[in-house]
């Protein structure tokens, strides 16, 4: 299934670098997610847009995964060319990741 | 314990006025906070002061006072907010005047000045900006202005000096929530677990709605009621850090788990050490309680001591951007719309217009993720009947963003068949780059103004 059946997602941007969360529905979710949205895994999804290395941090008690991306906004808000300087947009696509669960969900 | 209300006004620089103005009237409140300033925003304020030295401050600011400060009088509510930008002398000039024309009886305005520190520039010239590791005296020529992200201490001094309303520059967002805190419980500079509480707070009311169901929706996963109305937020902090986040009753909007975690993570980077100019937050091991419906308790935050060493936003001229939009239908509306971007690419080769960077993007297609993630995410959309190509090209000199502009208008006659819909745009860029600045080289001082009821007694210090 999609990631977006069991998490949600917002992005945020400092300068060259955005910060992706992703953000279990429910606790219960989170380790599922843990174990297979890794940062290797992030980075190859967004391998055509983030050059740079893709950070992990961990927020266990909110179940909540935290993803520092560096040189993913073609030089940063104020310069880049895209449409979408502030990648705010990236966290949808985040969200259409596939993951596997072993178990229906509700 | 002693608890304080604290509601935030806005998020962003043009945030709306109507939910402020509710919170301020029906929120019980004892401050409210405005935050309009973003990484470019200061920088953009900076010109506008350059052309007019009594300007330079949020355009918003004369429009938001007007409105806001009856109400702000009549409930006792003080104010706290970055909308100083650039210039907040001139930004405490006008709300003066502001207070004189509404009758307000007495106003104590406080300015708080430090952040801009372009005037030592030569000596960081050698210093590495953050985000590409060059050397600041690279960009010398272009360099238009040094600003600060300074925290909550001339805030704080401007309330133990009675103030009603505290106008800052580029204050760090979060302090505009944690000045208060320090002065109403007594928190010492030097308290991080409890500055690093202030914080949290501060981090979850600086972007206004985003924490109340702004940004939140997607229909049928994350619903929010009466998104058309959304309440803005109100902190409720108590003596020992405890913070709880609801929004007034009656408002559209939705206060949840969901809705406060999802600010908690927005930009903070590590959540161990979430770094700001008077404590590293440490988020890592924040809960989140729902008390009631619209009622959130946020726990467990704690700090560490500061960096000592202060993010300094260092804007400069980056030369131009040419945005230029034509739209085409129907089938085979791909094949043509990229026909239309070759076109561009092959002229701008043969006229010779020196373009530092180009982007050639299909809206509806690849433009927000390339190639690469759209082809992933959907392997049709280049079937699809309505594509807009976009051109985006960044040049140097201002004649040449024009050049592109100028090429690209003439595909309505020398492009493919049935393109329609051109818009063409041109900006100058002012980019943000970044240094670190040690803290001794940052003075902030406080100045005041005030309104008083007679008016050949006002008194002004500057």
């Amino acid at each position: 299934m999609k990631l977006r059946e069991l998490a949600h997602s917002r992005t945020g941007d400092k300068g060259n670098i955005s910060n992706i969360s992703l953000i279990a529905y429910d606790m219960k979710d989170y380790e599922t997610i843990r174990k297979q949205v890794t940062s290797e895994k992030v980075k190859e999804w967004f391998s055509g847009i983030v050059h740079g290395e893709v950070i992990r941090y961990e927020l266990p008690t909110i179940g909540a995964l935290n993803f520092v991306m560096y040189n993913a906004l073609s030089g940063g808000v104020t310069r880049s060319l895209s449409i979408d300087a502030h990648g705010k947009s990236l966290s949808s696509a985040l969200l259409d990741m596939e993951i596997e669960v072993d178990y229906v969900p509700v | 314990m002693k608890k304080i209300r604290i509601g935030s006004g806005a998020g962003y620089g043009g945030d709306r006025i109507e939910p402020a103005i509710d919170i301020i009237e029906k929120g019980n409140l004892d401050y409210i906070i405005f935050e309009c300033l973003a990484e470019r925003t200061i920088a953009m304020a900076q010109l506008q002061k350059l052309r007019n030295p009594a300007k330079g401050y949020n355009e918003w600011l004369e429009y938001r006072f007007t409105k806001v400060l009856p109400a702000c009088v009549d409930k006792k509510v003080k104010v706290i907010t970055n909308m100083g930008a650039a210039n907040p002398k001139a930004a405490a000039e006008k709300i003066y005047e502001i207070a004189i024309n509404l009758n307000i009886p007495s106003l104590k305005i406080a300015v708080v000045t430090g952040d801009d520190v372009f005037y030592l520039i030569d000596q960081y010239m050698d210093l590495p900006l953050l985000e590409t590791g060059e050397k600041l005296k690279n960009l010398k020529p272009s360099i238009i202005s040094a600003n600060a992200y300074i925290g909550a201490e001339g805030i704080v001094k401007a309330l133990e000096n009675g103030a009603d309303i505290v106008i800052t520059g580029r204050a760090a967002d979060p302090a505009l929530v944690l000045g208060p805190l320090m002065y109403e419980f007594k928190w010492n500079s030097s308290d991080y677990q409890m500055l690093g509480k202030g914080i949290m707070a501060g981090h979850l009311l600086e972007c206004g709605c985003q924490v109340t169901g702004g940004y939140f929706a997607d229909p049928g996963y994350k619903d929010v009621p009466e998104i058309w109305n959304l309440g803005y937020p109100i902190a409720e902090i108590e003596e020992n850090g405890d913070i709880t986040i609801t929004k007034l009753d009656g408002t559209g909007g939705i206060v949840s788990p969901a809705t406060v975690k999802e600010q908690i993570v927005y930009e903070i980077h590590d959540p161990a050490n979430y770094k700001t100019p008077d404590v590293i937050a440490d988020f890592s091991n924040v809960k989140v309680i729902e008390v009631e419906i619209d009622k959130v308790a946020i726990r467990d935050v704690s700090g560490k001591e500061k960096s000592g060493l202060y993010k300094t936003s260092i804007g400069y001229r980056d030369g131009f951007i040419a945005e230029c939009e034509i739209s085409y239908g129907g089938t085979g509306a791909y094949e043509r719309a990229k026909l239309a971007g070759e076109i561009i690419e092959k002229r701008l080769s043969i006229l010779n217009v020196p373009v530092e960077e180009l982007r050639i993007d299909l809206i509806g297609v690849n433009s927000l993720y390339r190639e690469s993630l759209s082809s992933k995410l959907d392997s049709h959309s280049h079937h699809s009947k309505d594509v807009r190509l976009r051109v985006a090209g960044r040049t140097i000199l201002e004649e040449d963003a024009e050049r592109i502009c100028h090429d690209f208008d003439s595909l309505m006659t020398n492009g493919p068949a049935g393109g329609g819909g051109v818009r063409l745009h041109i900006r100058q860029v002012i980019a943000i780059g970044s240094i670190l600045i040690p803290e001794d080289d940052i003075e902030v001082d406080v100045l005041y103004k005030e309104v008083q009821n007679d008016e050949t007694q006002r008194i002004s210090s500057f």
